[in-house]
C-alpha cells in the first residue's frame, strides 16, 4: 500500500474542509457554548453531514454505510479537528458504530448500523469509570438474572451522553478488576429504567456526561457476543478509537500551527514582524518537523486499520502517544506565540488548547500509550 | 510469468552463482565498505571480485543509463535487485561519493563528453572522488568561499584552501566549488570544477577528530590545474549545482537516522533487568528509549510517505526539508542512549573488552552529523524561510 491518499480520499478531504469551515466551524462551537443550553451540536447540520454519507463512512455497505473504510473516516475527523466541529462523528460514528460492528451479533448490527449511517440514531459508548482511562479496570457489574442481565455502576466521560438513544456499555460479568477476561458488552437503551444521565460541563464545551446504571434490567438479547469474552474485539475498537482521536488531534494541531504562523507574519513589535526573530523561527521550524511526522504516522495507522494489520495495537499506541505529544506542543506554542491575546477568551486560539487536552485524554493519553508502546516492544 | 518475475528468477540465479560467500556477511565496520579508486583499500580480496562482477552488468549503479556504465534498470527492477540482494545478505559492491553525489550532478548538469569520461569509471570503482566545498571561513555560510580559479587560456589555475574534505587523502579526483568572479553577489561567480588530486599543487592533510579517526582533511591548492573541459555547467552556475548536490548529501546523512539495529529496549533489559510485568527497571531510561523508538517509527513513515508522494506524481513536498535535521538529531539520540545503556563498557577507548571503543567513538562521531552538510540551525532557518514563509531578520 502506498502512503498517500487516493483520489476519492482527496476529494473527500476537500469537501469536508469546505463544508465544516462553513457550517460547523469554531464560531459555531463558540455560539453553542455561549447559548449555554446544553445543545451538543446543530441537528440540521448533522443531518446534512449524514446526507453526504459521513455518518456511515466506515460502516460496510451491507449495513447501509459507504464502506470507505477508516482512512476515509480519518480524513473527515482530521477536518473536524481543524474546525473544532461539534457533531456526533466521534460518539456515534467512530466509537459506537465501530463497537457494534466489532462486538454485535447480526441482529444488533441490522438494527443499529443502518440507523447510525442514516443519522437517525445516535449511540454512544460507555467505557471509562474513573478519572483515568483504564480498560481492564472495568468494574460496572453485570449479573445474570432469570431471562436477562442486571447492570450496576457508573460511567463517565460518555460523549454526547444526553443526546444518545442507546449506549454500548462495557461491564464486568466475571473475573477480577484488572483482568481482561470477564468483560462483556451490552446495548442499553438510554430510556431503560434505572439509567440516569447527568451532564458534565467540560473545558472543551462539548457535550459529555456521567451515566449511572442503577439496577438496570436488560433482556438477554442486549448482550453483544459471548458473555465475558468481549476483550479481543474490544481491544481492536479501542485501538481504532485511539487512531481516530489522533486524526482529530492532527487536524487541530495543524490548524493551531497555521493560525500561529499567520500571526507571526503580521504581528509587529520592535518595529518589525515578530516572525523575523530567529528565536521564534527555530521553534516554529522544529514544530513543523514534528507535525510532518504526525501526518505520516496518522495516515500509516489509518491504513493499518483498513488493511487488517495484525499488530494494530503497536501502531495505535505509537500514533496516539505521538499525537498527544505533538498536540501538547502545538497548542502550548500557539498560545505562547500569540502572547497576551492568546490568553483572552475572545480570541479563538484558546479553544484549541482546551479541546486538545480533552482529545489527548480520550482513549488514553501520552503516558498510557507510550507505556503500552514500550510494553508491546518488549521492554 | 511476467517479465519482472523472469528478471527476478534470473537475478536470483546470477547472484547465487556470483556473489562470493564473504560478501554475504553483514557490514561490521567502515573497512567492510568498498570505495574503490586507483589505490583501493581492500579489507578482503573478494571485495574487488564482487565489485568487478557487479560492474560488468552495470549493477554497481543499477539505475544509471547503460551508456554511462550503469545497469539501465527501471525502478521496479532496481527494487527486485535490491530485494534479491537482501535475500542472500549480499553487501553493496561499491559505495562512493561518485555514486551518491557527483554522478547525480553530472547526469543533470554535465555535458555528454563529461558524462562519458567520468561516469563509467565511477561505476567500475576505478576513480574515487572527494568533495571540495567548505573552507575555513565558509562553513554554514558556504557561498562566501574564496578559493580562486583563474583562467590561464587553456586551463584554470586553482589557489586556496578547503577544509572538511572527506577522504581527500585517499581520493583520486575532486569536484570543487571555486570562485571565478568577484564582481557580483557572493552566490554569483561560483563555478563547479573537476580536477585531479594527484598533482604537485595539491596537498591533503588529515584532521584528527574527537572520535580518533581522520575521515576529513584540510586541502591546499597552490597553483593546481583544472582542465577547461572539466568545468561543469556554465561559468558562474556553481551555486545551483552545489545546492542540488547538497540535497543529495543531506539525504545520505539523514539516512543514518533510519539505521536499524538491535532493539535498545532489549539491550537495556540485559543491563538493568525487568520487573515482573516485563518492563525495563529504570523507568526514566525506559521513557527516553520509547520516545526515541516512537520518533524513529514516525520518521521512517515520513520518508516512506514523501517517497510515495513523489512516485504518485505529487512532487517533492515540504516534508523533505526536515530529513537532514531530524535524521541527524535522531542518530545523536540513539548514540546517547547507547552510551547510557552500555555504562562502563561503552566508555572504553581501546582494547578487546571495549571493541576498540566502537560505542563511544560512534557517539563522538555522531556529534558531527548535525554540523556537516548544513547545521541543524541552518536547516531550521531554511524551513522557517522557505516553507513557513517567515521573513528575514
Amino acid at each position: 500500500m502506498t502512503l498517500v491518499l487516493n483520489e476519492e480520499q482527496l476529494m473527500l478531504k476537500e469537501s469536508a474542509a469546505g463544508f465544516l469551515a462553513e457550517k460547523a466551524s469554531v464560531a459555531q462551537l463558540r455560539a453553542l457554548r455561549d447559548a449555554g443550553d446544553g445543545t451538543a451540536f446543530d441537528p440540521a447540520v448533522w443531518q446534512e453531514m449524514a446526507g453526504m454519507g459521513w455518518a456511515g463512512i466506515a460502516i460496510p455497505e451491507a449495513y447501509g454505510g459507504l464502506g470507505y473504510g477508516y482512512t476515509g473516516l480519518g480524513v473527515v475527523l482530521e477536518q473536524a479537528g481543524r474546525n473544532l466541529s461539534p457533531s456526533p462523528l466521534e460518539s456515534s460514528v467512530l466509537l459506537a458504530a465501530t463497537a457494534i460492528e466489532a462486538l454485535g451479533n447480526e441482529e444488533q448490527k441490522n438494527q443499529w448500523l443502518p440507523a447510525i449511517a442514516g443519522g437517525e440514531a445516535l449511540v454512544s459508548v460507555a467505557l471509562q469509570e474513573t478519572a483515568q482511562y483504564d480498560p481492564p479496570g472495568i468494574n460496572l457489574s453485570a449479573s445474570q438474572d432469570l431471562d436477562g442481565w442486571v447492570l450496576g455502576g457508573t460511567k463517565r466521560m460518555v460523549l454526547d451522553a444526553l443526546s444518545a438513544q442507546a449506549f454500548v456499555v462495557l461491564a464486568r460479568s466475571s473475573g477480577a478488576v484488572g483482568e481482561v477476561g470477564g468483560i462483556s458488552a451490552f446495548l442499553v437503551p438510554a430510556d431503560a429504567e434505572g439509567v440516569t444521565v447527568s451532564p458534565c460541563d467540560m473545558v472543551d464545551s462539548r457535550q459529555c456526561g456521567v451515566v449511572d446504571f442503577s439496577q438496570v434490567r436488560v433482556s438477554a438479547d442486549a448482550l453483544m457476543g459471548e458473555a465475558g469474552a468481549a476483550w479481543p474485539a474490544l481491544e481492536r475498537c479501542l485501538d481504532i478509537a485511539a487512531i481516530g482521536f489522533s486524526a482529530q488531534l492532527l487536524g487541530l494541531s495543524l490548524e493551531a500551527f497555521e493560525r500561529t504562523m499567520a500571526y507571526l507574519r503580521e504581528r509587529k513589535q520592535f518595529g518589525r514582524v515578530i516572525g523575523s526573530f530567529q528565536g521564534l523561527q527555530h521553534r516554529a521550524a522544529a514544530l513543523f518537523a514534528e507535525l510532518e511526522l504526525a501526518r505520516s504516522i496518522v495516515l500509516k495507522a489509518l491504513q493499518a486499520i483498513d488493511a487488517g494489520n495484525d499488530n494494530l495495537s503497536l501502531i495505535a499506541s505509537a500514533t496516539k502517544a505521538k499525537l498527544c505529544e505533538v498536540a501538547r506542543t502545538a497548542s502550548n506554542e500557539a498560545v505562547q506565540m500569540h502572547g497576551g491575546i492568546g490568553m483572552t477568551d475572545e480570541y479563538d486560539i484558546g479553544l484549541f488548547l482546551k479541546r486538545a487536552r480533552v482529545l489527548q485524554h480520550l482513549f488514553g493519553d501520552y503516558y498510557f500509550h507510550l507505556d503500552r508502546f514500550a510494553r508491546l516492544g518488549g521492554y | 510469468m511476467t517479465d519482472l518475475d523472469t528478471f527476478r528468477q534470473e537475478t536470483r540465479e546470477w547472484l547465487e552463482a556470483n556473489c562470493p560467500e564473504a560478501m554475504r556477511t553483514p557490514v561490521a565496520s567502515f573497512e567492510d565498505i568498498y570505495t574503490g579508486g586507483r589505490r583501493p583499500e581492500v579489507a578482503h580480496p573478494d571485495q574487488v571480485v564482487w565489485c568487478e562482477r557487479m560492474a560488468e552488468r552495470g549493477w554497481t549503479v543499477p539505475h544509471w543509463p547503460r551508456e554511462y556504465g550503469g545497469g539501465g534498470l527501471g525502478s521496479a527492477e532496481v527494487k527486485v535487485l535490491r530485494e534479491e540482494m537482501e535475500r542472500i545478505g549480499a553487501r553493496r559492491p561499491l559505495d562512493s561519493f561518485g555514486i551518491s553525489m557527483l554522478g547525480p550532478a553530472l547526469l543533470k548538469f554535465g555535458n555528454e563528453e563529461q558524462k562519458r569520461e567520468h561516469l563509467p569509471p565511477i561505476c567500475r570503482g576505478e576513480i574515487r572522488w572527494c568533495q571540495g566545498y567548505s573552507e575555513p571561513n565558509a562553513g554554514s555560510d558556504l557561498a562566501s568561499l574564496q578559493t580562486r580559479a583563474e583562467d590561464k587560456g587553456d586551463y584554470y589555475e586553482i589557489n586556496g584552501q578547503k577544509v572538511w574534505t572527506s577522504y581527500a587523502d585517499k581520493a583520486d579526483m575532486i569536484f570543487c566549488l571555486v570562485r571565478t568572479d568577484n564582481t557580483g553577489t557572493k552566490h554569483e561567480g561560483i563555478s563547479f570544477m573537476l580536477f585531479d588530486m594527484d598533482q604537485p599543487g595539491v596537498t591533503a592533510r588529515p584532521i584528527k577528530l574527537i572520535s580518533g579517526s581522520s575521515p576529513f582533511c584540510e586541502t591546499f591548492f597552490d597553483n593546481a590545474r583544472a582542465e577547461k573541459r572539466n568545468l561543469v555547467g556554465e561559468l558562474g552556475q556553481g551555486w545551483t549545482i552545489a545546492k542540488y548536490l547538497l540535497t543529495h548529501e543531506r539525504e545520505m546523512i539523514s539516512g543514518f537516522g533510519t539505521a536499524p539495529g538491535k532493539s535498545l529496549g532489549k539491550a537495556a533489559i540485559e543491563e538493568f533487568g525487568a520487573d515482573e510485568s516485563g518492563r525495563l527497571r529504570n523507568g526514566m531510561l525506559r521513557q527516553e528509549i520509547a520516545q526515541y523508538q516512537l520518533d524513529t517509527l514516525a520518521f521512517r513513515a515520513t520518508m516512506e510517505r514523501v517517497g510515495d508522494e513523489v512516485k504518485s506524481g505529487q512532487g517533492l513536498g515540504p516534508a523533505s526539508s526536515i530529513f537532514k535535521y531530524y535524521g541527524t538529531e535522531l542518530n545523536k539520540r540513539r548514540n546517547e542512549l547507547n552510551v547510557a545503556i552500555g555504562g562502563e563498557a561503552a566508555l572504553g577507548w581501546s582494547g578487546a573488552r571495549y571493541d576498540d571503543g566502537a560505542v563511544v567513538r560512534s557517539f563522538l562521531r555522531s556529534k558531527g552529523n548535525s554540523i556537516e552538510g548544513g547545521t541543524s540551525e541552518v536547516q531550521l532557518n531554511i524551513v522557517a524561510k522557505r516553507v513557513l514563509g517567515l521573513p528575514d531578520a
